[in-house]
């Protein structure tokens, strides 16, 4: 076998708590399916026949049991529990499953929405036999207006600097603004071997990595990495030009039996074994490639570690794991498959004015003169007559009296909004109730137990 | 048929010619064969007039035919002759039938049969390569693949990408790479139940290939290696346990590579640095991986000699061959093919690594050679051939129209400050750009090969082959 899938969908949503109250981030509807459906669609389009998803027992209990969270994906999900409370990285699990990974492992996170060609990103790993491979994309910038925002916030996040070569296919370097105190430092070995660098901050990791087994073998190893993105990847891109790595790989030529497993382990895993590495030199001695040009070393320089990204530019990428990136990505999700936007069980009186970009879930009733624009409707809800429903997104089990007026909104599942509510840009919690002629502009509307104990 | 007995005839009029001068008497078996060839030559006249005017007016290329079908001379039945399908690509019905063998090559995988897929051409082709096919590396054949291959062997998909791409190129690599690649087939196969090994494994191979073949059209030397493994594989007695027969198959392929690649570049080095002498300027174009052996031997052994590089665009092998020199020690001095005549002047002696040998005696190897060898014989230089005994091939040509290899024209565009002025040639209805791989030199310019056999003129190639066959 040649990869194995694995999703994660044990991640917490921290940025987006207000949403994830009552459904776990994995299930958010998303154009009206489960968010963990998008990148399982994309595992399936591309020809996986099975993936090893590691989640919470709430999510599979939910997944199982609930009709309206159905995936109806044909693959065959393996199921994996964690702890929930236990601050499990990314890595760690990983870790967890180490004993069911037999071959090269591909990582997706479950907040990932893109359609970007699987295969550019596979070959990477596959032709240059990278140990690392993963997939970026540029930034978007998020035009609509998030609800529960006080004017323009300025976006304090971490930058990630990313260092690729004038190909633009090898990672060179990769730190997270945090972790730089000073300035950007670039140690020698790197420019001595790559003198051109491009640097590009304004790229969105997508969480898609391709990752050898001998990284699994080694996290197995080294129980101090817990995240990938935050620790394994950068390790990994370092290590490709330590001085250690090609030390080890002479020493290895000249010993064949090392017995020391501190310091060699670390390194050793790292090192690409595969049977018949004498052939595979033959064939690079003989073959009259490299991948770079003016300076005497030979293809790779020699390097066994390899790391490479794919940057997307065009085509959709988003990981919906802010309330701007989940707004976005309700706008943009149905271009990504060719269901009806109406669901044939949804009732929908004649007199309704739907746009053409809204999506209607199942079991809807929608009555008489309203008006659905730019919005998702999840499914079981029930709008009243003379609604009005602009650039919102509507969950499942919602009910909307006569006569609102719901724009830039989110409103979450089984909340219920009284007769002649006006709401602007404002989020509505989970099963909150918003009470008659209510006029609510940017606001959070959440309940009480939502609310974060200071 | 006819054009193979045809060489045949004429090699072996050399041989009894060359018998002849050096006094020694015709054997008996070749009295009978000239007799018998003598008979031959009167029937296939008269029927190579009838065939001429029937075909049309292509011209016959029999090698794929005479390496298909069995060689018998005596026989008189009016032979069709097929031309191979890798140039006829500008014939639909040529097309249709190859779609239709992938299809009938599939894999059937849990319980479903899944087909190769076949790869589309790209772009404008020049009119006298129309049938000839021409891939973009922007669309590499994995497109149409599932992701976790299943339908294919990882490392022949791994493999495929490699050719494709590039990043494993030269006619010896990428048998070794080839040849690597079966050894891990070989290794994950299982022999289904109520099948044999020997055949279902042949069976196994066959969509690897076409595979390997859509991604990069196959060399000479992978022709050969295929041919190997499978006679090996085929070899395999029934009764034989499959643990047993896969070592046996395995020890066999690394046979195959110690003693036609590894030692024949030793031996060719050996007898190739008896033509070098001191103060001796070497020519060498592109980079080959035997010539490059030969001179890192050459400087090993203490030779004095200077090397000057030849390269040539949209390749540029030539600066992974200087850097390789240069990284030994050996001075070198590099130059563009157009440059090619001013240099000369300087040079004592042109080594040349070829692709293939063709049974005419013309030399295969990376466009521009031809030009390097004609130029050199203008100038009286001698030329030497270094080319290993696995990639002599029963074809036959003497052009480089008919059957060549069309590279992606995309990598014809360059980029300078900023400008692409060929961005859009596609646009350009008069416009279409040629990427040729291949080139064929004729004997009269090539002075001598040298091959593990030992060093042999050109015109000896059929004798190698023939030898090769009796032997095995």
């Amino acid at each position: 076998m040649e990869l194995q899938a694995v999703l994660m969908a044990a991640g917490g949503g921290s940025r987006m708590t207000d949403l994830i109250y009552n459904t776990p981030k994995p299930l958010l509807p998303v154009g009206n399916k489960p968010l963990m459906w998008y990148p399982l669609n994309l595992l399936e389009r591309v020809g996986f026949e099975e993936v090893i998803v590691i989640t919470t027992k709430e999510v599979q209990k939910m997944m199982s049991s609930d009709p309206k969270m159905k995936l109806d994906v044909k693959m065959k999900l393996d199921v994996v529990c964690i702890q929930e409370d236990g601050d499990m990285g990314t890595a760690d699990a990983l870790r967890h499953i180490q004993q069911k990974i037999k071959s090269d492992v591909l990582v997706v996170s479950c907040d990932l929405i893109t359609d970007v060609a699987l295969h550019e990103v596979v070959d990477l790993f596959r032709a240059h036999n990278a140990t690392l491979a993963m997939l970026m994309s540029k930034a978007h910038e998020f035009t609509e207006t998030v609800p529960g925002q006080k004017g323009k916030k300025k976006t304090a996040e971490q930058r990630d600097f990313v260092g690729v070569d004038p190909s633009g296919k090898r990672l060179l370097f990769m730190a997270n603004e945090a972790d730089l105190e000073d300035g950007l430092s670039i140690r020698k070995s790197i420019i001595k071997k790559h003198p051109r660098m491009h640097i590009k901050t304004g790229l969105v990791d997508a969480h898609l990595y391709c990752l050898k087994k001998e990284v699994v073998d080694f996290l197995a190893e080294n129980k101090s990495i817990s995240s990938i993105r935050g620790e394994l990847v950068p390790y990994l891109v370092r290590k490709q030009f330590s001085k250690t790595a090609n030390r080890q790989k002479m020493k290895d030529e000249s010993e064949d039996q090392t017995q020391k497993k501190n310091d060699d382990s670390t390194n050793q895993e790292l090192l690409i074994a595969s049977r018949d590495e004498s052939l595979l030199q033959l064939a690079q001695e003989r073959s009259c490639w490299n991948d770079h040009h003016g300076d005497m070393s030979e293809a790779y320089h020699g390097g066994k570690l390899r790391c490479y990204v794919h940057i997307l530019d065009q085509g959709l990428c988003y990981r919906v794991n802010t309330l701007a990136a989940y707004i976005e990505a309700n706008r943009l999700a149905p271009k990504l498959f060719e269901e009806p936007a109406v669901h044939p069980s949804a009732v929908i009186s004649e007199k309704c004015q739907m746009g053409s970009d809204s999506m209607i879930g199942a079991l809807c009733q929608i009555a008489d003169k309203t008006s659905i624009k730019r919005s998702t409707i999840g499914n079981s809800t029930t709008v009243k007559e003379k609604v009005k429903v602009t650039n919102s997104i509507v969950m499942h089990g919602v009910t909307i009296e006569e006569g609102c007026n719901i724009q830039g909104s989110v409103i979450c599942s089984n909340a219920i909004i009284g007769r002649g509510a006006d709401l602007k840009y404002c989020l509505v919690g989970n099963g909150q109730r918003i009470e008659s002629e209510a006029e609510r502009t940017n606001e959070v509307i959440v309940g009480t137990d939502q609310l974060m104990e200071i | 048929m006819a054009d193979s007995g045809g060489t045949d005839e004429h090699d072996k009029k050399d041989d009894v010619e060359r018998s002849k001068s050096e006094g020694k008497e015709l054997t008996k078996e070749e009295k009978q064969r000239l007799r018998k060839e003598k008979k031959q030559q009167k029937k296939h006249k008269e029927k190579k007039d009838d065939k001429a005017s029937q075909e049309s007016g292509k011209e016959n290329k029999s090698a794929s035919s005479a390496a298909a079908a069995p060689q018998l001379p005596t026989q008189t039945v009016k032979v069709v002759k097929r031309l191979p399908e890798h140039i006829q690509v500008d014939n639909p019905e040529v097309l249709k039938k190859l779609a239709k063998k992938l299809e009938r090559q599939q894999t059937p995988v849990h319980g479903a049969t899944i087909k190769i897929p076949l790869r589309s051409d790209y772009g404008y082709k020049v009119s006298l390569f129309s049938h000839l096919h021409q891939y973009s590396r922007k669309a590499p054949l994995t497109q149409q693949l599932s992701i976790p291959s299943t339908v294919i062997h990882p490392a022949v998909v791994r493999l495929g990408l490699q050719y494709s791409q590039g990043i494993v190129a030269g006619s010896n690599a990428r048998s070794v790479a080839l040849l690597h690649a079966f050894k891990q087939v070989i290794r994950d196969y299982t022999t289904p139940p109520n099948e044999e090994l020997s055949r279902d494994l042949v069976n196994k191979l066959k969509p690897y290939i076409s595979f390997l073949n859509q991604c990069r059209p196959l060399s000479a030397s992978m022709g050969n290696a295929i041919k190997f493994v499978k006679k090996e594989i085929s070899n395999i007695p029934t009764q034989c346990k499959e643990e047993e027969a896969k070592s046996k198959i395995l020890n066999c392929i690394e046979w195959y590579i110690n003693d036609k690649i590894i030692l024949a570049a030793k031996a060719i080095a050996a007898s190739a640095i008896e033509k070098i002498s001191d103060e001796d300027v070497i020519l060498v174009y592109g980079c080959s991986s035997l010539v490059n052996h030969i001179l890192f031997e050459a400087f090993e052994k203490r030779r004095k000699f200077r090397v000057i590089v030849v390269d040539s665009r949209p390749r540029l092998e030539g600066r992974e061959a200087l850097r390789r020199l240069v990284q030994r020690g050996i001075s070198c001095t590099y130059v563009l093919i157009s440059a090619v005549s001013y240099i000369l002047p300087e040079v004592s002696k042109v080594f040349l690594g070829a692709h293939a040998l063709l049974a005419n005696g013309y030399v295969m190897s990376r466009v521009g050679t031809s030009q390097i060898a004609l130029v050199a014989k203008a100038f009286n230089v001698p030329v030497l051939v270094c080319c290993e005994t696995y990639k002599f091939c029963e074809r036959v040509q003497t052009d480089s129209f008919v059957s060549n290899e069309l590279d992606d024209p995309d990598d014809l565009i360059v980029t300078r400050k900023g400008k692409t002025h060929l961005e859009n040639w596609q646009e350009v209805p008069s416009l279409g750009l040629l990427n040729l791989v291949y080139d064929v030199t004729p004997p009269d310019f090539v002075d001598l090969v040298i091959t593990e056999l030992g060093m042999i003129p050109c015109t000896s190639v059929p004798v190698v082959l023939r030898v090769k066959n009796v032997d095995q």
